[in-house]
């Protein structure tokens, strides 16, 4: 029973708003504008997030897991009714698309601000929608069903539409004749599945019926269905993606299209709109599909019906989203509309308005996704303290973002942190814009893919509108998504950090506060910091970034192992720590202020990697003596740099001319780590320590002389045994205590001195354990 | 409201620019003796040293210091114009290590094995002065082949007091720790047994009273170094160090740790006034010092570019002229300024500076003394009118002033002056010249003159024929000779002030030595010597 009745108005007074981040702070924003009062909920670790304090109220659902909190739909409910709401928005992800929670809402009396449970219902089957859609004369691509126990995954060998077949052997014979007709690449995929499961593509005969049995098996342990079906795999296709409205008097209109084709893991990261590769006729035919979609199925409320285009312009159904998509933005920033309060008119059950009918494009919008993950480490999401987030927005900008600085991202959700979307004239203006916004930036904190979306929105092919799903694997994610700051950068943005250290440490010390930093009568030598680069850097080895490609489609495997869908949009639960570059590049730089502390002579070195540093030297010492030539790493060979003048600097800026450009550097320090953000990009560094950590040694650990003299009570090794650090060789009993002799280090036992009774005096050598080069007694 | 000093300075002039070409000039010739410090013992040692791999002394104290933190390293010119090198084989200097003011001395193993000569005693005597003058604790980084033995007549008596020295701070409570880097042995093998803390480098420390040689010449033993005197030995067996270090870099890494802990605490007064820059160029200092030691300058100039703010209130500003007394404070210390202004002191003078002096022990300041001076007027009326007496009475009060003094020279030091302007004989905390400075009991062309006149009275009275010709050559030697011991090099070599010193980092410095004085407890005294009324 859908309370959005023809006729049936009801005013929204108070909205639940069953999510998080930045689309809750979204629907928040537009509760403000429409004097809605909007309450929220939050899990244990989002108890102090923005959206919470937002909110007129929020409810705490103790836990940290999504299926605990976000996912709850009893709990969600419970909330609703306590905190007097009378609809409930679920946002994307989580619970957006879940029937069950649609008719959860109604059975409570909720406005659910999204289409009936049934609209969601039946296009939850990949299979029944694309049905729906074919006989309501949207194009779709050929299909073929394969029932769940078609290929002797079940008993019974059910006539799952694959002909008549007897024997398994026949049945393989004619699924393989069928998908022929298909084409190859054909892609096998669960007709319940979402975010990737139990979906494969296969590129010959060979591999299909394989293919087929592990995608129905995944297929039904996930979603408890394993019915497959295969259509042709669309090599890639531009991502097109229609925003519809429908209302509750059976009307719906389509609001253009959305271009989403630059996706990581079938994971959307930029959007635009319009589409480069859509014209007004095509836009028309789209739009048209779209509405008689949205008819078909009586589509009430905002939605988007996904399609696949082929670069003839030709395109099929893929699916309905019933839900605010993360990339509305876009399509609000062209159209000067907010969608969100046109999803709370049309669940009040307002009929489509008139400004809705006459939208028109202006401009061009493009969004991206700042997501805090490491592209260069297969998307590893990075989780941890966000100590400074600070995304300018001049005219043109819009940030929406769920977090904010010293935000704590967690590693329970999504990892995206926010969306930042531009507006310009023309595409290239909005490109441009974009770019700007993100380079200028200041993220501090876990790993982002800021640099990936800034070297994207740059790339020739980009701006070309050459662009499909498949951009991210023609072109290498790690090169993409690395630092702009070119390797004869780097020095230039270590001396910064290593100037705004300075001044932070002059700041803060007691003694001589007073006097010029680093100040000398008598000057050798210039302060000297040693930098590590935490940041990957691009063309290290020469190559250029974002140009030449790492294996153009790669093949199946490498579009599917990372194949993620809408499902997971919102709700993730992969835990991953930040990694960052493999081999660290290594920096030395020198900074020599004059007498007054004012002005200051800048040195540097070539970066390169490690040599024989403090570090590597301790690493193989292992118990040996570290050989002395380590004190050789110091000091390292600097030279002044008289291209770079000191201008001024100070605990967060740094000003530095660089060939008689003036570029400004702000430095933050947090977590151990030191955020630089200047002209060419940002960098991660961290400071190497003048002092290698003093492990203790085995010196330090124990010995095998007597400690004091005294018998020998028992005599637990033996000669020729192999024993590890801290095992018990020997007891002494001296001053009616007994004392354990233990190995400082494992080895061969060589040689035991003494057997039980024998008295010994301090300092006697008890036993000899080899240590590989050397003896310890 | 304090007065704030007006500048009459006009850097264009030709007496400005006359001054800044002299000053130029004899700051060239001190920089070149100082880059002379910087290479040690020269290339070929300095690259074997390396080669050992081990650091350099200056490596070794930029380790050890504070990351930015100011080094004043001290009587740099030890041993100048001598047959040793000018530094005298060690680093002597106030470092900051984990924020505690700390003596730093060290030797450059690259100098003939980091030997010590009878400059090198001076100069670590005057170390251990300030380190118990101020209550600082001392890091000592040694590596030392010992004595130079051809000039051990004049060290090895002398030289116990380096020990002394470091146990007595002990006492009161000024710890000393010392950084083996290399040989301490005999004599030198006290270093860390007088020290609190000793840090010894694994196959790098050799602390031993007599090497394996030695030792099979008197007992017969056969030893090795390592048994004698290794860092393991010492760290596990004798107990004569208290850390045992695999490297150098561990070393100075473990002396920073000691100094860490000291639980350290300043027992002056914390700066308690504004420590503004001056408002004027401190780069006028250059052109302030007259070029020509006869033409007096007016010190208010040179005050207005150190002190906080050119903060400067007078005290008796209409009495005694010649000298410019009056408060002021820098990096927030406060202080008392005597300086000479025209040369000479005359009893209002010297009346006017023992009253300040008083004054400013009454209240705990400490004072500052800007020299330039001839000494003390002389002639009949000035004699009668007891000018040995007034001047008498400020050397009383200098002597027994006990609030930190540190002096400065900044032209002329001669006579009597340099006694009354706490020269060094009168222990300020520190005392620094710029190359301007000259300092002898008179001046060159004085002292030759009087030569001469005292030398024809001699020749008159025995009746015998004076040779104008031959006595004006000796005048001439004679004032040479003094010209050249008036010098700040030739001061300098013999450790009779801590060092010559840019004019430009004149406050620089004072604020430094300032600090490093409140490190002990700022007392001024009441008690002086019976003043002859």
């Amino acid at each position: 029973m859908s309370m959005n009745q023809p006729g049936g108005q009801r005013r929204i007074k108070r909205l639940l708003v069953a999510n998080r981040g930045e689309i809750a702070r979204r629907i928040i924003r537009t509760c403000r504008e429409t004097g809605i009062s909007p309450v929220t909920v939050f899990s244990t670790p989002d108890s102090s997030s923005p959206h919470v304090a937002e909110a007129d109220a929020a409810i705490h659902l103790p836990g940290a897991s999504a299926a605990e909190t976000y996912l709850d739909i009893k709990r969600l409910i419970g909330a609703a009714e306590r905190s007097g709401a009378d609809a409930i928005h679920p946002g994307y992800g989580f619970l957006a698309e879940n029937a069950q929670f649609a008719e959860a809402c109604a059975s409570a009396g909720l406005t659910f601000v999204g289409p009936p449970a049934r609209v969601i219902e039946a296009m939850g089957s990949k299979l029944a929608a694309k049905k729906i859609m074919a006989d309501a004369g949207v194009p779709v691509l050929p299909t073929i069903e394969i029932g769940p126990d078609i290929l002797g995954a079940g008993q019974g060998g059910g006539d799952g539409g694959a002909g008549g077949a007897t024997t398994p052997g026949d049945i393989e014979q004619s699924v393989v004749a069928q998908a022929e007709a298909l084409g190859w690449p054909v892609l096998v995929k669960a007709s319940a599945g979402g975010g990737g499961r139990g979906m494969r593509i296969v590129g010959e005969p060979g591999a299909l019926v394989e293919a087929i049995r592990s995608a129905a098996r995944e297929a039904a342990s996930a979603f408890g269905d394993g019915t497959v079906f295969l259509e042709p795999y669309v090599v890639n296709p531009r991502h097109i993606e229609v925003q519809i409205l429908g209302d509750a008097y059976g009307d719906a209109i389509h609001l253009f299209e959305r271009e989403c084709s630059i996706q990581r893991r079938h994971q959307k990261i930029i959007e635009e709109c319009p589409s480069p590769a859509v014209d007004d006729m095509l836009r028309r035919e789209l739009g048209d599909a779209a509405v008689r979609a949205a008819k078909a199925i009586g589509y009430v409320g905002a939605g988007t019906v996904e399609f696949v285009m082929r670069p003839d312009g030709s395109f099929a159904f893929l699916e309905v989203n019933t839900r605010i998509q993360v990339e509305h933005p876009v399509t609000e920033m062209v159209t000067g509309l907010d969608l969100v309060r046109s999803q709370l008119d049309l669940a009040m059950g307002c009929p489509i308005g008139p400004e809705l009918r006459s939208a028109t494009i202006t401009g061009h919008a493009v969004e991206a996704r700042i997501y805090a993950e490491d592209p260069a480490h297969d998307w590893q999401p990075s989780t941890g303290t966000l100590y400074t987030f600070d995304v300018p927005h001049p005219p043109g900008i819009r940030l929406d973002s769920g977090v904010e600085s010293s935000s704590v991202i967690s590693p329970y959700y999504d990892s995206m942190l926010a969306k930042v979307i531009a507006h310009s004239d023309t595409r290239e203006g909005a490109l441009a814009l974009l770019a700007s916004a993100l380079s200028g930036a200041r993220i501090h904190g876990p790993v982002t893919n800021r640099d990936l979306l800034v070297s994207v929105l740059t790339h020739p092919e980009v701006i070309e509108g050459r662009i499909d799903t498949a951009f991210l694997e023609r072109f290498s994610p790690a090169e993409l998504g690395s630092s702009p700051v070119k390797m004869d950068q780097v020095p230039v943005y270590a001396l910064a950090a290593a100037l705004a250290a300075q001044a932070r440490r002059r700041l803060a010390t007691k003694v001589l506060a007073g006097a010029p930093s680093g100040w000398r009568n008598n000057p050798t030598l210039p302060q000297i910091v040693t930098f590590d680069v935490e940041s990957t850097l691009a063309n290290r080895r020469g190559e250029p970034a974002g140009g030449g490609g790492e294996g153009a489609v790669g093949g199946a495997e490498v579009v599917m192992n990372g194949a993620r869908g809408k499902t997971s949009e919102g709700g993730r639960s992969e835990v991953g720590k930040s990694g960052s570059g493999g081999d660290k590049i290594r920096v030395a730089v020198g900074y020599e202020f004059d007498r007054y502390g004012k002005e200051a002579r800048l040195y540097a070195e070539e970066p390169g990697e490690p040599s024989e540093g403090p570090d590597s030297a301790a690493d193989q010492g292992q118990g040996e003596a570290r050989e002395p030539v380590d004190n050789m790493a110091y000091p390292p060979k600097l030279a002044v740099r008289d291209d770079l003048k000191f201008v001024s600097t100070s605990p967060d800026e740094t000003l530095i001319e660089d060939a008689g450009l003036l570029a400004r550097y702000s430095v933050g320090f947090a977590g151990g780590r030191i955020f630089v953000d200047g002209p060419a990009g940002s960098l991660v560094l961290t400071e190497a320590d003048r002092f290698p950590s003093h492990e203790p040694g085995e010196d330090e650990i124990g010995s095998l002389q007597a400690p004091l003299p005294g018998t020998v009570t028992r005599v637990i090794a033996s000669e020729g045994q192999e024993v590890e650090a801290g095992d018990l060789l020997l007891t002494l009993e001296a001053m009616k205590l007994e004392h354990e002799i233990r190995t400082p280090h494992g080895g061969i036992v060589t040689t035991l001195h003494v057997a039980v009774g024998d008295q010994v005096e301090a300092g006697a050598q008890l036993a000899v354990v080899s240590n590989e080069n050397e003896d310890t007694h | 409201m304090p007065q704030v000093i007006k500048t009459r300075i006009d850097p264009s002039s030709e007496t400005f620019q006359t001054n800044l070409e002299a000053m130029e000039e004899a700051l060239g010739e001190v920089n070149e003796q100082l880059a002379l410090t910087r290479v040690g013992g020269g290339e070929r040692y300095t690259a074997r040293h390396r080669g050992r791999g081990k650091f350099l002394v200056h490596e070794r104290i930029e380790l050890l210091v504070d990351p930015d933190s100011p080094f004043l390293e001290l009587c740099p010119f030890a041993g100048w114009g001598t047959p040793f090198n000018v530094g005298a084989s060690l680093v002597l200097g106030i470092g900051i290590v984990n924020g505690v003011e700390c003596l730093i001395s060290a030797n450059d193993p690259t100098v003939k094995g980091g030997s010590s000569n009878p400059y090198t005693l001076r100069k670590t005597a005057r170390g251990s002065d300030i380190a118990m003058e101020n209550g600082l604790p001392s890091i000592s980084l040694v590596e030392s082949g010992g004595a130079d033995l051809p000039t051990q007549g004049e060290l090895f008596i002398p030289g116990g007091r380096m020990f002394r020295d470091l146990i007595q701070r002990s006492a009161k409570g000024y710890p000393t720790v010392a950084l083996v880097f290399g040989n301490s042995t005999a004599g030198g093998a006290y270093i860390p047994g007088t020290c609190d803390y000793t840090v010894m480098i694994d196959q790098r420390s050799k602390v031993f009273l007599g090497g394996p040689p030695l030792v099979k010449m008197a007992t017969g033993e056969e030893s090795g170094d390592e048994e004698l005197g290794g860092a393991e030995m010492h760290a596990k067996v004798s107990g004569l160090a208290e850390y045992f270090a695999r490297d150098e870099l561990e070393a100075i890494s473990l002396g920073r740790d000691i100094i860490y802990r000291l639980n350290w605490r300043k027992r002056g007064p914390e700066p308690s006034l504004p420590a503004d820059d001056p408002l004027y160029d401190p780069e006028d200092l250059l052109g302030i010092a007259s070029a020509d030691l006869r033409v007096p300058f007016d010190p208010r100039e040179v005050i207005a570019r150190i002190v906080d703010g050119s903060r400067f209130d007078e005290f008796k500003p209409l009495y005694g002229t010649n000298l410019v007394t009056g408060w002021a404070s820098i990096y927030g210390y406060p202080i008392g300024i005597l300086a000479n202004h025209q040369g000479v002191l005359f009893s209002e003078e010297a009346q006017k500076a023992t009253q300040f002096i008083q004054l400013a022990n009454q209240v705990d300041t400490p004072l500052v003394y800007l020299q330039n001076t001839t000494g003390y007027m002389v002639g009949k009326i000035y004699e009668q009118g007891g000018i040995i007496k007034d001047g008498s009475k400020m050397i009383n009060a200098v002597a027994n002033s006990t609030v930190p003094q540190f002096t400065i020279m900044m032209g002329a030091s001669y006579g009597a002056g340099n006694y009354g302007m706490c020269g060094r004989a009168y222990n300020p905390r520190f005392m620094f010249a710029w190359p301007s400075a000259r300092s002898s009991v008179m001046g060159a062309a004085q002292l030759a003159g009087v030569l001469q006149i005292v030398a024809r009275q001699n020749a008159e009275s025995r009746g015998v024929k004076y040779d104008e010709e031959t006595s004006e050559m000796i005048r001439k030697g004679v004032e040479d000779q003094i010209l050249a011991e008036e010098k700040p090099l030739f001061l300098s070599a013999r450790v009779y002030d801590d060092g010559i010193i840019d004019p430009r980092d004149t406050r620089t410095v004072l604020g430094m030595s300032l600090s490093v004085a409140h490190n002990a407890e700022v007392r001024g005294t009441q008690h002086f010597g019976v003043f002859r009324m």
